[in-house]
């Protein structure tokens, strides 16, 4: 966005500025070089069929998205990295122009990189989950303790899924368990809670970042024709997700279970529970297992990142969602390196005060991911 | 402007109580439902020889749409509820519950039987034809207080406009009615001439709830419930309104008015900012789109007030109203008889009073202008 690179260098100045807070950022995308830096965690098999083969995606090509981006790999103009790679891909050039500047404390990882959550050959799908996992550790978390990994898994190889996460989580080593808002199902439904088991057990949160290829139209009447409604239909997504969720009792079912909201925006939220509280009176015998109004499960288990921020026409009207989701249910995030990058300092077009801000930029998410 | 129209309603709350609340003399309900039994029992006579032999050869019925099963509680609320028949169906009963009860002048009857989901464009223009006449024969002469949406076969958007074309002449017909679901998006140029006609004869485009059920309600697919259905029905007017306004339909049509029907209210505002946010980013796409979203939803867009799922406290409702910044987009209705509230005030509580008379007079008349001219 052209506001991206019109915007000047950090200054202490800025409404929101405070040298002081650190700020934990919950939505950082790390990128592979090429494709060659999974070979270490993958078996000859499968290096040849990501190489002859690729990936096979519910979409219709191979090397682009459905709806063209408004810039080059979604990124920011000034993100790419002087040495070379796409945008994310070199770790000292993120630590310069993302991490150091903005006074990134952690950073939580968000690997979109071909997708392996939608991928349509399950085996090759989950070798690929389990590299894409090495990956974050050996060449990010490791060389750069700040950075935080997330266990991406595609959940519809619920079996494999259910094993990366096991594996995964005696590390140590990660802080959530991401899956996809788009597969062959929602994520209510039953098929899926062996994996809510083991992410309960583990005591991880479940991240849902927007994306994936699942099948399904962006829409109720199908394909839109741009980039701007597909990139509107992720909000929908993720609160079509929230729905799902809760009616389908997984809240009940799983009660320690808390569920983080990536990239969907936030200022839906609260009219969906309203929304949802209403209807819900009215088809109880429908759902007898949801046993509370729906606005109460989401206040107490859902937390929701902050970018892309939400710009009312009268900023003012910022404040009134934030009270009404909750400051503490909201984690800032930064989307870097894509276009629509939020910028920590910049960001909240609304006054906060120093407590709000010191839980929206860091103590949220210390707590949810227990950081140290 | 908005600010105005804002400081007026903050006003108004505080002085207004809905006891004193005094009702206008004109009231447009713009969206009651009237009960359609089924195809053989009702449409037959309204058929011609072709399709008659048709329905019963094949036994061509049951056509309710799969969103709106007439057993399920929102389908009827329960004291207006008839011994017999569909909810909706018993003119008398109507006439008491929706209009009587109620002081309507005047209520726009949106049928919601199943000819716009079928697969056969021919049967589809047929059984929306009949729909139309039997709306017009049975209903609308019996009870001069009744306007209807005219019931268009989408399927075939040429067959549509036929449609709108055979009514036009008939001004108690004052709305285009379509499903908020259909195979493809609204906005598609596939579409225009029906909005072509549509505006050449003063007819807004009434988007109604309900979905021909092709595709899931949302890219995360089928949900498990009607509950959920019902949700997401939302979600639906939404991605149809973007449609609307990013493939240029308001560019090229501009004195074409949407009415979202039964779609609830107050997702409104946080969709009009992302709306206008990424336009900002991506109007690269769509150089027709010259000004933000939200300003071409203000002047193009209206809803209907029932379901109202606003929130329950009065200061969030009244900055719910703010956010939204038009008084000009509400119209009143009732949804009869589906169970949207109890009791026998429609207006959902803590509405301004200035409001109220803008939608169930001002708006409506605006909106459908074929109200104001004699049938």
């Amino acid at each position: 966005m052209a506001d991206v690179l019109e915007q000047p260098p950090a200054r202490a100045e800025s409404p929101n500025a405070n040298s002081k807070l650190k700020v934990i950022d919950c939505d950082i995308h790390p990128s592979l070089k090429t494709r060659a830096d999974l070979h270490p965690f993958l078996s000859k098999r499968w290096q040849q069929h990501l190489q002859t083969y690729g990936g096979h995606l519910r979409t219709p090509f191979t090397s682009t998205t459905p709806y063209p981006r408004s810039s080059p790999l979604l990124a920011r103009r000034d993100a790419w990295p002087p040495n070379g790679g796409p945008p994310g891909s070199d770790l000292a050039f993120m630590r310069r122009q993302h991490l150091d500047p903005i006074n990134v404390e952690f950073g939580i990882l968000q690997v979109l990189d071909l997708l392996v959550v939608s991928q349509q050959n399950q085996e090759f799908g989950a070798a690929l989950q389990r590299a894409i996992n090495e990956w974050q550790i050996e060449c990010w978390s490791k060389p750069e303790p700040r950075l935080k990994a997330s266990i991406v898994v595609g959940q519809d190889n619920t079996e494999a899924a259910v094993a990366e996460i096991e594996r995964c989580a005696t590390t140590g080593k990660y802080v959530q368990v991401n899956v996809s808002p788009r597969a062959n199902e929602p994520l209510g439904r039953r098929r899926y809670w062996p994996l809510y088991a083991v992410t309960e057990a583990a005591n991880l949160p479940l991240g849902i970042h927007v994306g994936g290829y699942g099948g399904h139209a962006p829409t109720g009447s199908g394909w839109p024709s741009y980039y701007n409604e597909e990139h509107h239909s992720n909000a929908h997504s993720v609160a079509a997700q929230l729905s799902s969720l809760v009616l389908e009792g997984v809240p009940e079912r799983f009660p320690k279970l808390k569920f983080v909201f990536i990239e969907g925006g936030f200022g839906w939220a609260p009219a969906l529970t309203w929304r949802l509280d209403k209807h819900w009176q009215r088809f109880r015998d429908e759902v007898p297992h949801v046993r509370r109004p729906p606005s109460e499960y989401v206040r107490e288990r859902f937390w929701f990142t902050t970018q892309p921020i939400e710009e009312p026409e009268n900023s003012g009207h910022l404040r009134d969602v934030l009270e009404w989701i909750g400051i503490d249910r909201l984690l800032f995030s930064s989307d870097y390196p894509h276009w629509d990058y939020d910028d920590a300092r910049f960001a909240f077009k609304t006054p906060l005060t120093e407590a709000e801000r010191a839980k929206i930029f860091n103590a949220n998410a210390r707590a949810l991911y227990r950081l140290g | 402007m908005r600010v105005a129209i804002l400081v007026a309603s903050r006003a108004a709350l505080r002085e207004t109580s809905r006891a004193d609340w005094a009702m206008p003399t004109m009231r447009v309900d713009c969206d009651i439902h009237p009960g359609l039994e089924g195809t053989r029992t009702t449409l037959l006579p309204y058929l011609d020889e072709h399709w008659q032999e048709q329905v019963i050869s094949r036994g061509i019925d049951g056509l309710d749409l799969m969103s709106y099963p007439p057993s399920m509680p929102l389908c009827c609320r329960p004291d207006w509820r008839p011994k017999d028949g569909k909810p909706g169906s018993n003119f008398e009963l109507l006439k008491a519950q929706a209009l009587d009860a109620f002081d309507t002048s005047h209520a726009i009857c949106n049928v919601l039987y199943g000819a716009q989901a079928v697969f056969d464009p021919y049967m589809a223009a047929a059984f929306c034809r009949a729909i139309n006449d039997w709306i017009a024969t049975e209903w609308l002469a019996r009870e001069p207080r009744l306007r209807a949406s005219i019931v268009v076969p989408m399927q075939a958007p040429d067959l549509a406009v036929d449609e709108i074309r055979r009514l036009a002449g008939d001004h108690r017909f004052v709305a285009v009615l379509v499903l908020v679901q259909g195979e493809f998006l609204l906005g598609r140029r596939h579409f225009w001439p029906v909005y072509a006609a549509a505006q050449q004869h003063k007819l807004p485009i009434a988007i109604h709830s309900g979905s021909q059920y092709r595709m899931a309600p949302s890219s995360i697919g089928w949900p498990s419930y009607r509950l959920e259905y019902y949700i997401a029905e939302a979600q639906a007017h939404q991605a149809q309104l973007l449609s609307l306004i990013l493939e240029g339909v308001f560019a090229k049509f501009p004195d074409l008015k949407v009415v979202m029907m039964e779609s609830g209210i107050s997702w409104l505002p946080a969709f009009m900012w992302r709306a206008n946010k990424t336009w900002k980013g991506v109007r690269v796409e769509v150089p027709w789109v010259d000004r933000p979203p939200a300003d071409i939803m203000r002047d193009h867009v209206r809803l209907t007030t029932q379901p109202f799922d606003g929130p329950p406290r009065q200061r969030d409702l009244e900055q719910l109203l703010e956010q939204i910044g038009s008084d000009r987009m509400f119209l009143f209705s009732s949804d009869y008889p589906h169970w949207q509230f109890d009791g026998d005030c429609p207006i959902p509580a803590g509405f301004p009073a200035s409001l109220v008379a803008r939608m169930c007079v001002d708006n409506p008349l605006e909106t459908f202008p074929r109200l104001q001219a004699s049938p």
